[in-house]
């Protein structure tokens, strides 16, 4: 018969395998992604090489494919949304955490994140009914001296880029908010104590929570650019899809996933349909690569702050747990 | 003892729903998305005449309908242009079009202050698209409309950003009218646009047509006439102008059956004939001529001479236009050529 400490031991094994099976499966299907749009987009990788990330051409007609201003429309929209909605969605999440009164935090908390749970179609018709005869008619009353700056220039068509990066932002908002929130709600009570006791003012307390928070609240950042990265539906009624590399916030542009969602269906040669996918291939890349500089950069913040303040007590609180599970 | 009544009951009826199954012979198709609504309005009465026969269609698209009939997951496509001969030698074998009801694609426009039906020759119909005509008080425009005051406005394109038949249909007529949109542009179910902006399906292009002033894009006919929206008069190859009905879609593919080549793969678009509407098109089924599931066939031979003839009486109300009987009788012919 086994002794109880030793059952307990499999046990533990038992778990860390299932576990640990488990966080393997996320590595198999993301290798799985990227080994299947690789393989499915060789034509088009064979056809073209290196040119296909350089290439403004987009005709399916003649078989010339080029993914530049797809990717150009895609990371200008996003960065266009974050610049808008960061300063918004973290004015939200300080609110919400640091400065509303206490029986207007859960149903504020619950609205905005109630705005992540409508569907991206909604938003794409909102923004067609909506938000486009808005924009068109800002674009009708711009003075012919702002129209002369390249950001602004163009016929008034409503859809276009702006229309896009503002529906966006509004769809990036509550990841961001409600992330940099949680975010807020976990820097210990006695940071601000601290502060308080040193005479801070209010505006200064909240500085001091930023600070401590700074990775996670890049981390909400860079989930809701993720989120626009990716967006297709709203984007691809908004956007006005003509695959052109202007800097015009009036211009109509096209993105990666609208084109691969506009598409597809109809891809019946062999090149278009490859040509798509490694579309999807470029996206992946990018998506990848976005990760990994936010991973870089929370990297670098970590460190600055080990090097400026150095915390024997946190670090002893920190190592104790890792010490007992080994 | 409740709870034992209510899963016997649920086992029961999973029995019955497997026995029912049993009997009837499910056949699947996929494809174009254009005669869906078509399509399903007979697969669900020809299941009323006869209650063993369960045809389901998926409409992803005509593209993924070819794909799928070359993967041979599908026993019938379904596309709104024909394969091209790069497609037919991947099929796995011999593949029949059968062209089962017609389309047709409108210009639709909306000019500030313009309420008349505008004219379009093929030939200015292809130099505003391309971008070479763009003002609405154009010469061009004013000489074929004469008497219609039309401003200084911008002209906007609006087209089809959806990879779609209706585009294909559109960019095939313009080719066929105007060599340098042909050498410019081409013909696909997407292109490379020289102007304008992309709406998403007929919706999306009606919809920024109208809020947008000085637009014009193209949209199926069906779309024009289930929603009132009005649309210009095109040029036929005789010299009429003609504002697109079922009847004068029905006249082109009549015009187009004397010269029907013996695969049904024959775009009418510019049809020669009198009253005939330039931008029509066919749309067709696929099936294999060498079925390996012959009792499925047989039941596809039957319900497409049943589609051809009964069937082409419910068109008219669903905003199809009938196939002429000309080319009823070439399709009714030619359903012999799938080997039973």
């Amino acid at each position: 018969m086994k002794s109880p400490s030793s059952r307990r031991s499999a046990d533990d094994r038992g778990f860390r395998l299932g576990t640990g099976f488990f966080a393997l499966l996320v590595v198999l299907l993301v290798a799985g992604i990227f080994w299947e749009l690789y393989r499915t987009s060789q034509l088009s990788l064979a056809k073209f090489g290196f040119r296909f990330w350089t290439g403004k051409t987009w005709d399916p007609v003649s078989g010339e494919f080029g993914a530049l201003p797809f990717i150009w429309g895609t990371l200008y929209s996003s960065i266009l949304a974050m610049l808008i909605s960061t300063p918004i969605a973290l004015g939200i999440a300080i609110y919400l955490s640091e400065l509303s009164p206490r029986r207007l935090r859960t149903p504020l908390a619950f609205l905005t994140e109630l705005l992540a749970a409508v569907p991206s179609i909604v938003y794409g018709l909102w923004g067609v009914f909506v938000l486009v005869p808005i924009v068109r008619k800002l674009q009708v009353v711009t003075p012919d001296w702002l129209k002369k700056v390249p950001l602004f220039s163009g016929p008034p068509l409503g859809v276009g880029m702006g229309a896009a990066a503002l529906i966006l932002a509004v769809m990036v908002i509550p990841f961001t908010s409600s992330v940099a929130r949680e975010v807020l709600k976990a820097v210990p009570a006695s940071q601000r104590e601290a502060a308080y006791a040193l005479g801070a003012t209010r505006w200064e307390a909240i500085r001091a929570a930023l600070r401590f928070g700074r990775t996670g609240i890049i981390g909400a950042v860079i989930l809701g650019f993720g989120r626009a990265v990716g967006e297709t539906m709203a984007v691809t009624m908004v956007i006005g899809n003509n695959p052109q590399i202007k800097a015009s916030l009036f211009a109509p542009q096209y993105t990666m996933a609208a084109v691969i969602a506009n598409e597809f269906t109809e891809a019946a040669d062999d090149l278009y349909l490859s040509a798509l996918i490694e579309i999807g291939l470029v996206l992946f890349v990018i998506t990848v690569f976005i990760n990994a500089i936010s991973r870089l950069l929370i990297w670098s913040v970590t460190r600055e702050v080990k090097a400026q303040v150095p915390k024997p007590t946190a670090t002893v609180a920190f190592a104790a747990p890792t010490g007992g599970g080994q | 003892m409740k709870s034992t009544k209510v899963f016997l009951a649920l086992g029961l009826g999973l029995l019955a729903a497997l026995a029912a199954t049993g009997q009837t012979t499910p056949i699947n198709g996929a494809g174009a998305t254009f005669p869906y609504p078509i399509y399903s309005k007979w697969f669900s009465e020809y299941n009323k005449l006869h209650p063993e026969v369960e045809i389901n269609y998926q409409s992803i698209g005509s593209g993924g309908g070819i794909r799928q009939m070359t993967e041979q997951t599908v026993f019938f496509g379904a596309t709104d242009g024909p394969m091209n001969e790069e497609q037919i030698k991947k099929a796995p074998g011999p593949i029949l079009h059968l062209p089962t009801v017609l389309g047709a694609v409108v210009p639709v426009y909306n000019i500030p202050g313009v309420d008349a039906s505008l004219k379009f020759s093929g030939k200015l119909l292809a130099d505003i698209i391309l971008g070479k005509v763009s003002k609405w008080n154009d010469a061009a425009i004013t000489a074929a409309n004469p008497g219609v005051k039309l401003p200084a406005a911008d002209i906007v394109v609006v087209h089809r950003s959806d990879g779609s038949g209706t585009t294909y249909i559109f960019v095939d007529y313009l080719s066929k009218v105007s060599p340098e949109f042909k050498e410019k542009v081409g013909v696909n179910t997407s292109v490379n646009w020289p102007v304008g902006v992309g709406g998403k399906g007929n919706e999306g292009v009606a919809g920024l047509v109208k809020q947008t002033p000085g637009a014009i894009g193209y949209v199926e006919l069906i779309y024009a006439l289930q929603n009132k929206i009005s649309f210009g008069s095109v040029q036929n190859a005789g010299g009429e102008f003609i504002v697109a009905s079922l009847d004068s879609v029905t006249a082109a593919a009549a015009g187009a059956a004397k010269s029907m080549p013996s695969d049904f793969r024959v775009s009418i678009t510019n049809a020669p004939g009198k009253g005939v509407y330039p931008i029509s098109s066919f749309t067709w089924l696929l099936f294999y001529e060498n079925p390996t599931d012959k009792p499925r066939a047989k039941i596809m031979v039957d319900f497409m001479k049943w589609a051809l003839t009964e069937g082409q009486k419910y068109c008219k109300d669903l905003g199809y236009a009938p196939l002429p009987k000309e080319v009823v009788a070439l399709e009714t012919e030619a359903l012999k050529r799938i080997k039973l």
